[in-house]
């Protein structure tokens, strides 16, 4: 058929043509399909991650108890948070992400689908990875794996060697995803989506991707430098021969900081839609929160050492730390009152998204204050270690992420299931929610401040704090109803809950101007944006509804409508990552790095399979 | 609904709000996330800088001469990726396939060059006759002959250690760096490679698919870039002790 | 749609950049060698070597003729990691905590 330098056998492997059930799934590229897998997913992982608390909740009730041993106990704090960060809260952002951006910006899809799909089977992958590594031991030197703690010879289990490689597929796959939505939302917005005139989610959204793309490259190195020393003896954290294990801290920290806006920005970004839909009042300052989310991003680089205030940095690095992170609490402030602004004389709809959304504010308020609290780097050498650090934690990712997802997931549900849930058991979650979260952290405060250290699996009698532990444990079973209740609204809802209408909530952006569930297309016709809440000011204000020109390409008609075709390829590729892991850490099984070859080779096969099936195939 | 489709030739004028290309975009996001990825990197190896506990140091091993060769030869290689890419807009395929194979050649040439960088820095050894007549005769010792002398017995010293990346600090770190960066050339004359390839195949690379080759094109530009960078700090500078030491 | 590439760089002009660029680099060796420069080898280098850097960026990647997008999106990564270069680099010269 060619001239091929070289003879190549001629395969034909034929691209998925309208497959159903499960291949369906499998070969999807369909952004929403996409988002619904990322979010049952994350939530499912979520779960796990609060059954993992739930235990160590149980150890800690009362001093000196006997329910797992220390060991168990390192890795479930360890897997705890290795889970709520990488395999609940980013993938449950990811979901958003995945779901609303193309339909906010009124695109059809994101720029890369097959990308997109990857993201996710990879991002599977290396959830299952860290997951299953309970088997046979895991992890166990806290979800910041300082060495030397991670070193070969303190750490000789496989378990140290499953987070490192789950957490560079989970790199993979976030990378991919960013890079997805930075291109998509520069290059895929309607026309006349200026830049200032994006929902709030989504310009969160880009800056949280940028933030993304430029700091897991620095742990993705942190930890290659890791595997050198555990596999090949290298001296990176190697003391004896001149490491450092401070280097760890650094690397570690310069991505970890960042990637703590990398939670909450998104969050933000949901709260900043729902109240002004409640409130029936535009944003307070758009322009404001826009830049103040930004700032946060760019600041966020300054501030990494506030983790290592009690390393022994040195007053002048100790100093300059506290003073960029107090100051970074400014642009956060100036949210706050921006949405504080929103509410004010709105006619406020106290419904389950709203009373997240505002619940959001009460807890975040409060570990934003225990931050500034944290800031200050003489308070926080008592602070450091001790139990006062994960109530500032849990307010903030709790009370703040969690939070705001779970009024994004109340909002939004109408639109991605096409079922309304039950308000009144939407409220009764927020409520369990509130006290169980007021109930089970706030008193993390007072043992902390009291001396209790973090990361122990107990505690002796006298110690003055089995009172708010034993309060602390009964939050969580607070919190266990709230979950339940929301499962079963949500999941009966989904089934057989009454139709949603395509915008229920009399709402402000574009994705509240299509069917409930959107059609696989999106938009019949991409429309033509002329402001801001362009959806609100079509229903209410100056404009009539446009006659959108068409902004696809010259020579479609407007029921000519192009689709990206579904894909085995991300898939395979993911397979190839996921095998490839396995293979690393069980290197000597049957020849040296056998299975990481084969992953590798699939990997391979799966490339350029991708690359050389267009992106739609001819007729 | 219709899901009328167009074929991948037709990507290149879909809507887009700046008009530039995705994939375009997509690689340069990429080459701006892999400078931290490299910055991290090079970051550690100056944190370690002059910090190694034993030798070899890199006074010992490196070889500028050689070096200069090797980053020489990189430096023309982007010249000739650069030719293959006009050459392609211009229509002229035999000119396009001249000038990949040639950069496909010079990127193997330098990966030739670190191939024996790395295996003569480990099999480097120092073989001092007399550690007393060596000091009268020249007057001073490197460090690490200094180190070797004052560390033994006999007047005669040997080691055959060569400089591994367990030996110390510097081989650590310089051969992750390094050999990071020869991984990412590996992967970029695979490319060319696949590209200069499928030029055979009818309709595959033509003017107007130029932009696949431009991606290439643009990652191997990145890889000489990071390549300069490494030369200059690594290998100029590798003289000096640095402050803080 | 738009054309990005307007200017072309002819083929004598890529080459003349190559010349340059191996002129810079036999430069820089030179200096290498002249050992009683001490430590001002250091800023003499880096402004070659930027030079370097600068011009394959411009006129190989073609950024000094594409949309500045470009151009901001591999600034941000280079300046970020050069920020953070020295920012560690400080972070282990100074203070009591080194190690």
């Amino acid at each position: 058929m060619s001239s091929l330098p070289i003879p190549v056998p001629n395969i034909k492997i034929s691209r998925p043509v309208n497959p159903t059930g499960i291949w369906s799934w499998l070969t999807t590229v369909d952004h929403k399909r996409i988002g619904i897998m990322y979010g049952i997913t994350a939530f499912i992982l979520f779960l796990s991650g609060g059954i993992e608390a739930t235990i160590m909740r149980l150890q800690l009730a009362g001093p000196e108890l006997d329910i797992v041993s220390a060991a168990i106990y390192n890795q479930l704090f360890t897997m705890h948070g290795t889970t709520m960060i990488f395999l609940a809260i980013m993938p449950l952002s990811a979901a958003f992400f995945n779901y609303l951006i193309p339909l906010q910006i009124g695109a059809r899809d994101v720029a890369f689908p097959r990308l997109n799909a990857f993201s996710y089977w990879t991002f599977l992958g290396g959830a299952l990875m860290l997951k299953l590594s309970w088997i046979g031991g895991a992890t166990d030197a806290g979800w910041f794996g300082y060495a030397p703690l991670t070193s070969i010879d303190q750490n000789p289990g496989k378990g140290i060697d499953f987070w490192i490689l789950s957490l560079q597929i989970l790199g993979v796959a976030s990378l991919g995803s960013a890079f997805n939505f930075i291109v998509t939302i520069i290059n895929l917005r309607a026309p006349g989506m200026t830049w200032m005139r994006l929902p709030l989610f989504t310009w969160m959204s880009f800056i949280t991707a940028i933030l993304l793309v430029l700091a897991f490259p620095v742990i993705t190195v942190a930890l290659i430098e890791l595997t050198f020393d555990r596999y090949f003896a290298f001296n990176f954290f190697n003391v004896a021969n001149g490491g450092s294990v401070v280097l760890w801290q650094h690397l570690f920290w310069v991505f970890g900081h960042p990637e703590v806006y990398i939670l909450i920005l998104p969050a933000m970004g949901i709260v900043s839609e729902v109240l002004p839909v409640f409130s029936r009042k535009p944003l307070f300052g758009y322009a404001t929160v826009v830049l103040a989310g930004a700032i946060i991003a760019f600041m966020g680089w300054m501030v990494w050492s506030h983790h290592m205030f009690t390393v022994g940095l040195g007053p002048v690095a100790n100093t300059v730390f506290t003073i960029t992170t107090m100051l970074i609490a400014v642009p956060t402030g100036i949210k706050m009152f921006n949405w504080i602004g929103t509410i004010w004389g709105g006619s406020l709809k106290l419904n389950t998204p709203m009373l997240f959304s505002l619940g959001f504010i009460a807890m975040f308020l409060i570990g934003g204050l225990s931050g500034v609290m944290h800031a200050v780097s003489a308070h926080d050498a008592q602070q450091q270690d001790t139990y006062f650090v994960p109530a500032h934690i849990h307010y903030v990712l709790f009370g703040g992420a969690i939070m705001a997802i779970l009024s994004g997931i109340y909002f939004w549900f109408p639109k991605f299931s096409g079922k309304m849930y039950s308000e009144r058991e939407g409220k009764l979650h927020f409520w369990l929610m509130m006290i169980g979260q007021n109930v089970t952290f706030f008193p993390m405060h007072f043992v902390g401040l009291d001396g209790m250290p973090r990361r122990i699996y107990t505690y002796a009698e006298g110690m003055g704090w089995d009172l708010w532990n034993a309060v602390a444990t009964a939050g969580v079973f607070i919190l266990i109803a709230g979950f339940l209740v929301m499962i079963n609204n949500l999941g009966r809802h989904w089934r057989n809950g009454p139709t949603a209408t395509d915008d229920p909530w009399d709402a402000r952006t574009l994705e509240w101007s299509i069917s409930s569930p959107p059609p696989h297309y999106n938009f019949e016709e991409i429309p033509v944006v002329r402001s801001l809440d362009d959806w609100w000011e079509t229903k209410y204000g100056t404009h009539e509804k446009a006659v959108p020109v068409s902004g696809s390409s010259e020579d479609a008609h407007n029921s000519d409508i192009h689709m990206p075709q579904p894909s085995y390829w991300p898939a395979v590729t993911s397979l190839g990552l996921f095998v490839g892991g396995y293979g690393i850490v069980f290197n000597d099984l049957l020849f040296p790095y056998l299975f990481a070859g084969i992953g590798l080779l699939i990997t391979v096969i799966g490339v350029y399979a991708w690359s050389l099936e267009p992106v739609n195939d001819p007729e | 609904m219709s899901t009328d489709v167009h074929n991948n030739t037709h990507e290149d004028h879909d809507y887009t709000t700046t008009g530039l290309n995705h994939r375009k975009m997509l690689m340069w996001a990429f080459l701006g996330s892999d400078c931290m990825f490299f910055g991290a990197l090079i970051a550690t190896y100056l944190v370690y800088q002059g910090k190694s506990l034993v030798g070899p140091y890199p006074i010992d091993v490196f070889d500028i001469p050689v070096t200069s060769v090797s980053t020489f030869v990189l430096l023309m290689s982007s010249m000739s990726m650069v030719l293959a890419y006009a050459a392609l807009t211009q229509n002229k395929i035999n000119g396009f396939r001249i000038w990949m194979a040639s950069t496909a050649i010079m990127g193997a040439t330098f990966i030739g060059f670190q191939v024996y960088e790395f295996s003569s820095f480990s099999t480097f050894h120092v073989d001092i006759e007399s550690c007393a007549e060596q000091k009268v005769k020249y007057g001073k010792f490197d460090d690490y002959e200094a180190e070797l002398c004052s560390n033994a017995k006999d007047d005669h010293v040997e080691t055959h250690d060569g400089l591994k990346p367990q030996t110390n600090l510097f081989g650590t770190t310089f051969y992750t760096l390094t050999g990071f960066h020869g991984a990412h050339v590996t992967l970029g004359i695979v490319w060319i490679l696949s590209l200069l390839f499928l030029s055979y195949k009818k309709g595959m690379i033509t003017p107007e698919r130029h932009l696949d080759v431009d991606l290439a094109a643009l990652y191997w530009h990145f890889v000489d870039v990071v390549w300069i960078v490494i030369f200059t700090v690594i290998y100029l500078f590798g003289v000096f002790p640095f402050p803080g030491s | 749609m738009s054309k990005e590439e307007i200017h072309h760089p002819t083929a004598k002009q890529y080459f003349r950049i190559a010349m340059v660029l191996s002129v810079i680099t036999a430069i820089e060796v030179a200096i290498f060698y002249l050992e009683f420069l001490g430590y001002w080898m250091v800023p003499i280098l880096v402004v070659l070597s930027t030079g370097k850097f600068a011009l394959v960026a411009m006129y190989y990647m073609h950024l000094r003729y594409d949309h500045k997008l470009f151009t901001y999106l591999f600034v941000t990564g280079v300046v970020l990691a050069t920020v953070v270069i020295f920012a560690i680099i400080s972070l282990f010269s100074f203070g009591i905590g080194r190690w």
